[in-house]
């Protein structure tokens, strides 16, 4: 196994491009674990933490562009937290407080796991992951990054360098349901959103995310709408009945927030 | 809830001492099994099945020895003397011979210079499986191939079973078992299966000391009985083999049998080299034995104003892949079926089966937490069914001394049920907290699932009792020995292991006291310069080392007094009041006790339940515990904050799921154990009536707040659900579905 | 590969193989054996160290992001023999039983009590929701972190 530590943003394409076989690491979360329980050895790892073009956030003409180096932690304490509110409520239920000081949204993209607890909220917000690598850099629907359980649209040689996305200052929250009071992985979560539209989507309830809309004036059916779109499954997390039971459950107490 | 900090005193029975390893750990100075290094050291690893049952058809180590770094690899070929061990029956391959029984069985072992080294010869070793239909349902398992043709437990004064897979069956026949009463209530419960998960992992240091012999440091809950299973698999005499006690991270049970012990020393004997094995979190779930899973169908029946007039039981316990403490489990569930009540006549019938599932054996409240959960709930059901106040009905049937146990033991020492049940329900719990709240302080927590919608309060109630120590006629004793200086300090050697349950004050609060003296320090426990303390374990430590300890040092000063100005070294073996088995027919004493006392935990829990999702929340506990005399309050407290939050576990998140005998969630993101947010505040009364028999009146206090608190938070969750839950843990599903 | 990083204000350097967690790194190779190996998946905390000054576990760090940074163990707490106030906090209230969880807590509660030095029964619960602890049930430890702060 190598180790390979750039300290620059185009150091770390050109690594990427000469190993596209290298597994990035920035916060760890996923990683480490699957490195301490020998579920991984991968030959190469791209340890991004000393690349800081990957940290923080900026601002371009109304957008915002996170970083994919920000950390849960920064999202939940900072100055985000009132432009992105179902980000940071999400962000406060990720894993323990040392996760959060290390975990980040671009980990949370690369993983791709259908309980990803950025993906719901960034989704609602028609959020775009920026994909870089040495060809260039193109921009992909959150929803359409993640391909799959585990899977996203990410190249071989590319790397998730930030998220775009422009704050629709909806009234917006996000839920997440697990078996106990804090650090937990989602039974089932959801975001919605409410402007001229609504919008939801699920963690958990399908293999990939899926960005659910309705007119302001569907609320009504819009519980049932969330349930139906979702395809959940019974593993030992949850069963396939409660997880769309608890989305029409969740979606009906979102949207008493969203449109109070 | 306790006071922050209170006045520490200096350190003699029944004051608040100060832990003396606890500066030590506050720095990460103490040595757990975990952290032991030594030059030249080597790592173990431990190869396991992948199945739940199969048949090995070969296993190849070739291209495994000749892997980087790599010193050994054994299989059961290399096992030198006794090919199986167990803690009761030997019906355990130290390493699997030709198959396997439970996922997770230890196959091979590795040593290498680095322990990644050895993961990767342990992936070279082929082993070739066939593998068998498991026998996965314990209801199934009566009817399924016989696991143990050759019956381990048979012979050992159980009743007589040719049932295939029976570990023991066990018949307790009370008065008139078809007495009616006036009123009849039934149900079927299940339990699922707990895991200890004690923080620390099990681990180990094997030291060859170059004469064939070995020296192991290990975190476990019996030095003595560890060298008594491991000497004759190593065919080495016991003198050769010395077991030390390393910093032990939590045990709860799960130490009890043998983990790394034997492997470590077969590996550190075949390299010469030291041999250090730590199991990783998932290695874990399978490295120890778990908590019965339990079904159990009851029906209580009654007069009219509330007394019970029968009780019948059946119990049914997945023992898992061996026999671990099965027979004792079996014993123990059928024993406190009933609860702390006094019942005329009573039918229980108890069986622990054989399976492909993981191996159970001891953990805290040992069968009496399961029979606990049932028996409270029927104790509800008939409160509902007779109208009457469910604690008044407690109070009613509430156990005395005098009245009689179903298997004929009278109850000849202390047994406050009725003052620990005036105690707990009368704490008052707080009033309910209104709303708008920070969302950590509503069911679902962290999670932002609710601002209140949903959510109802509830308010439960339930009382559990077990036993005291070792039963049914096993030799329960404790040895200590005092070397008291004429310069006024003392060293005392005792072998009880210090699982963090404080054993350690108990000891040199107890020799302080007998000494008259503050300079008192405790030897390393070893197997070698003392003799056996028996095990951290049925509540019983406290008891037998503080009667241990007394004794020698009683001894000493009167040694002491013989020789003025010399030094004494005396040691005293302590026993408590003997027990006898039970009749293996009708599960009555033979004596005049299979127990040899008892304590009781009475508990009132508020929960709130988010009912639209089946989340809940904890918000306040009360308990009551009859404690004998408390040796060290601040700690005894503690016991009780800490066995109510592993019922809490049970009782809402904790059980090890499994499909084909297969472990499905061996990682501590898929088995949850109570988080700070899940634990509400504990108020504890502590019910000092001391034990007759009991050296200063002590009782053990691990136990009772543990078998109590999952029936005392299930009783509150149906308060507030209305539903029935009869499974613990309790799932969303159960509840909003 | 060689792995340099500071340790409780000193330099410290080792040999490690690259797929080691910086905890493995501490524990076996650097003799840092204080932060506890409970779990190695970020879900007990034991582990929990301050990396640059952010509370981290110690599991989820590569050996080798830690080269050229600080760590801050549980064994840099303490000056000389007197105890952190933190630690004579979880001594003096009985908040250790087994004590294996007591590293990664004590170094917890230092990290709150230096951002929030009079935490709310909130914040505190919260802020040790990631330290699981399997024999005290809390309510000691909530006590030692009051305790604490008051001090």
């Amino acid at each position: 196994m190598d180790v390979l530590t750039p300290t620059t943003l185009v150091e770390a394409l050109r690594l990427k491009a000469e190993h596209p076989d290298a597994w990035a690491i920035q916060g760890g979360t996923d990683l480490m674990v699957a490195l301490n329980f020998d579920r991984a050895r991968p030959e190469r790892v791209l340890n991004l933490n000393e690349v800081r073009e990957l940290r923080g956030f900026t601002r371009q003409n109304g957008s915002l562009r996170l970083a994919s180096g920000l950390t849960y932690a920064e999202i939940e304490h900072g100055e985000l937290r009132d432009e992105l509110p179902a980000l940071a409520e999400a962000s406060r239920t990720v894993g323990s407080p040392q996760i959060r000081n290390r975990g980040t949204i671009g980990g949370n993209l690369g993983t791709a796991s259908p309980a990803g607890d950025a993906i719901p909220p960034l989704a609602v917000e028609r959020a775009e992951v920026e994909c870089a690598s040495v060809r260039g850099t193109r921009r992909v629907p959150v929803t359409d990054f993640i391909t799959g359980v585990k899977r996203n649209a990410l190249e071989q040689d590319e790397l998730i360098t930030a998220v775009w996305l422009s704050p629709s200052r909806a009234p917006q929250t996000f839920m997440k349901i697990g078996p106990r009071n804090a650090m937990v992985i989602a039974v089932v979560s959801l975001a919605v959103a409410a402007d001229d539209e609504l919008r939801a989507c699920f963690g958990s309830a399908a293999p990939r995310p899926v960005l659910v809309t309705a007119p302001r004036d569907e609320a009504s059916s819009f519980p049932e709408r969330v349930a139906e779109a979702a395809a959940p499954i019974d593993d030992v997390r949850g069963s396939e009945r409660y997880r769309r039971h608890a989305l029409r459950v969740l979606t009906e107490r979102a949207l008493k927030r969203v449109l109070a | 809830m306790t006071q922050a900090v209170r006045q520490l005193q200096v350190g003699r029975v029944g004051e608040l001492v100060p832990r003396v390893d606890a500066p030590p750990k506050v720095k990460g100075e103490f040595a757990y099994a975990s952290d032991l290094v030594v030059p030249g050291m080597l790592w173990g690893h431990t190869l396991r099945s992948p199945w739940s049952h199969a048949r090995i058809v070969s296993i190849d180590i070739s291209e495994a020895v000749s892997m980087p770094g790599v010193h050994a690899v054994l299989t059961h070929d290399d096992v030198p003397g006794q090919k199986t061990y167990g803690l009761e029956f030997p019906d355990q391959p130290v390493l699997a011979i030709d198959r396997v029984l439970y996922y997770g069985e230890p196959v091979a072992l590795v040593a290498a210079e680095h322990p990644e080294q050895a993961r990767r010869a342990a992936d070279r070793i082929r082993v070739e499986y066939e593998p068998l239909e498991p026998v996965a349902d314990m209801e199934r398992a009566l009817d399924s191939p016989d696991l143990h043709p050759e019956k381990p437990t048979r012979g050992h004064g159980y009743r007589e079973d040719d049932r295939a897979n029976v570990v023991r069956h066990l018949v307790i026949r009370h008065g008139d078992p078809d007495a009616e009463g006036d009123v009849s209530v039934s149900g079927y419960y299940e339990v699922g299966s707990q895991d200890q998960a004690f923080l620390g992992p099990e681990s180990g240091l094997a030291v060859p000391d170059g004469e064939g012999g070995v020296d192991i440091y290990v975190a476990t809950q019996w030095l003595h009985v560890d060298r008594a299973q491991v000497a004759p698999c190593l065919d080495l005499p016991l003198e050769q083999v010395r077991i030390h006690l390393a910093g032990v991270g939590g045990a709860f049970g799960g130490r009890e049998d043998l983990s790394m012990q034997i492997h470590g020393a077969l590996l550190a004997l075949h390299t010469s080299r030291p041999v250090k094995i730590v199991y990783d979190r998932e290695e874990s779930f399978t490295g120890h034995v778990h908590r019965h899973p339990a079904r159990m169908w009851c029906e209580h029946r009654a007069r009219r104003d509330g007394k019970l007039v029968n009780v019948r039981f059946r119990i049914l316990l997945d023992g898992g892949a061996y026999a671990s403490s099965s027979t004792a489990v079996a014993s123990n569930a059928a024993s406190f079926a009933l609860g702390p009540y006094e019942s005329p006549n009573a039918l229980i019938e108890s069986t622990a089966v054989y399976t492909n599932n993981p191996p159970c054996g001891a953990m805290r409240g040992f069968g009496a937490v399961q029979t606990c959960f049932a028996a409270e709930a029927q104790m509800d059901r008939l409160a509902a069914a007779l109208g009457i106040d469910p604690v008044e009905l407690r109070l009613l049937n509430a156990l005395k001394p005098g009245d009689v146990l179903p298997t004929g033991q009278a109850i000849t020492g202390s047994m406050p049920v009725a003052e620990c049940i005036r105690a707990a329900a009368a704490l008052a719990p707080p009033a309910p907290e209104p709303l708008p709240r920070d969302v950590i302080r509503l069911p679902g927590g962290a999670g932002n699932t609710t601002n209140g919608d949903g959510v109802r309060r509830g308010v439960g109630f339930a009382v559990g009792f077990k036993n005291i120590a070792y039963s049914e006629g096993f030799d329960d004793y404790c040895a200590a020995r005092v070397r008291l200086s004429p310069d006024a300090w003392a060293e005392v050697h005792c072998a009880a292991a210090e699982v963090g349950q404080g054993v350690t004050g108990v000891i040199l609060q107890v020799a302080r006291t007998e000494l008259g003296i503050d300079d008192v320090r405790l030897a390393p426990g070893q197997t070698a310069t003392v003799e056996s303390a028996g095990s951290a374990s049925a509540s019983r430590m406290t008891w037998m080392a503080a009667g241990a300890v007394r004794d020698a040092c009683r001894a000493a000063l009167e040694e002491q007094a013989r020789r003025p100005g010399e030094e004494v070294d005396v040691e005293r073996i302590y026993r408590h009041p003997r027990t006898t088995p039970l009749d293996p027919e009708t599960g009555q004493i033979t004596g005049e006790r299979a127990h040899v006392a008892f304590a009781t935990c009475a508990m009132k829990v508020v929960t709130e339940v988010d009912v639209d999702l089946g989340l809940t929340r904890v918000v306040w506990i009360g308990a009551a515990q009859d404690v004998g005399r408390a040796v060290n309050p601040q700690q005894v407290e503690g016991q009780i904050e800490g066995g109510t939050a592993q019922g809490l576990g049970l009782a809402l998140m904790e059980e090890i799921q499994t499909r084909d005998g297969l472990i499905t969630n061996a990682s501590f993101t898929d088995y949850l154990i109570p988080t700070a947010l899940d634990m509400p505040p504990v108020e504890s009364v502590l019910i000092e009536d001391p034990e007759p028999d009991a050296p200063y009146g002590v009782k053990g206090v691990g136990e009772p707040p543990t078998v109590v608190s999952s029936a005392a938070i299930a009783s509150a969750l149906r308060d507030a659900t209305g539903r029935e839950l009869t499974r613990i843990p309790v799932r969303p599903d159960d509840i909003c579905l | 590969m060689r792995v340099s990083l500071t340790i409780n204000g000193e330099r410290h350097e080792a040999d490690c193989w690259e797929g080691e967690s910086l905890l493995f790194a501490l524990r076996e190779k650097l003799g840092f054996p204080g932060s506890k190996n409970a779990c190695e998946q970020g879900e007990c905390g034991s582990c929990s160290v301050l990396y640059d000054g952010t509370l981290v576990c110690a599991c989820l760090v590569l050996a080798a992001q830690a080269d050229g940074h600080e760590v801050t163990t549980v064994e840099g707490l303490a000056e000389g023999e007197e105890l952190h106030p933190v630690q004579q906090a979880f001594v003096d209230a009985g908040a250790v039983q087994c004590g294996f969880c007591t590293p990664g807590l004590v170094v917890a509660t230092a990290d709150l009590l230096r951002r929030s030095p009079d935490p709310s029964d909130d914040e505190i619960r919260e802020a040790l929701s990631g330290n699981l602890c399997r024999c005290t049930g809390y309510a000691k430890i909530f006590d030692a972190v009051r305790a604490a702060a008051r001090s």
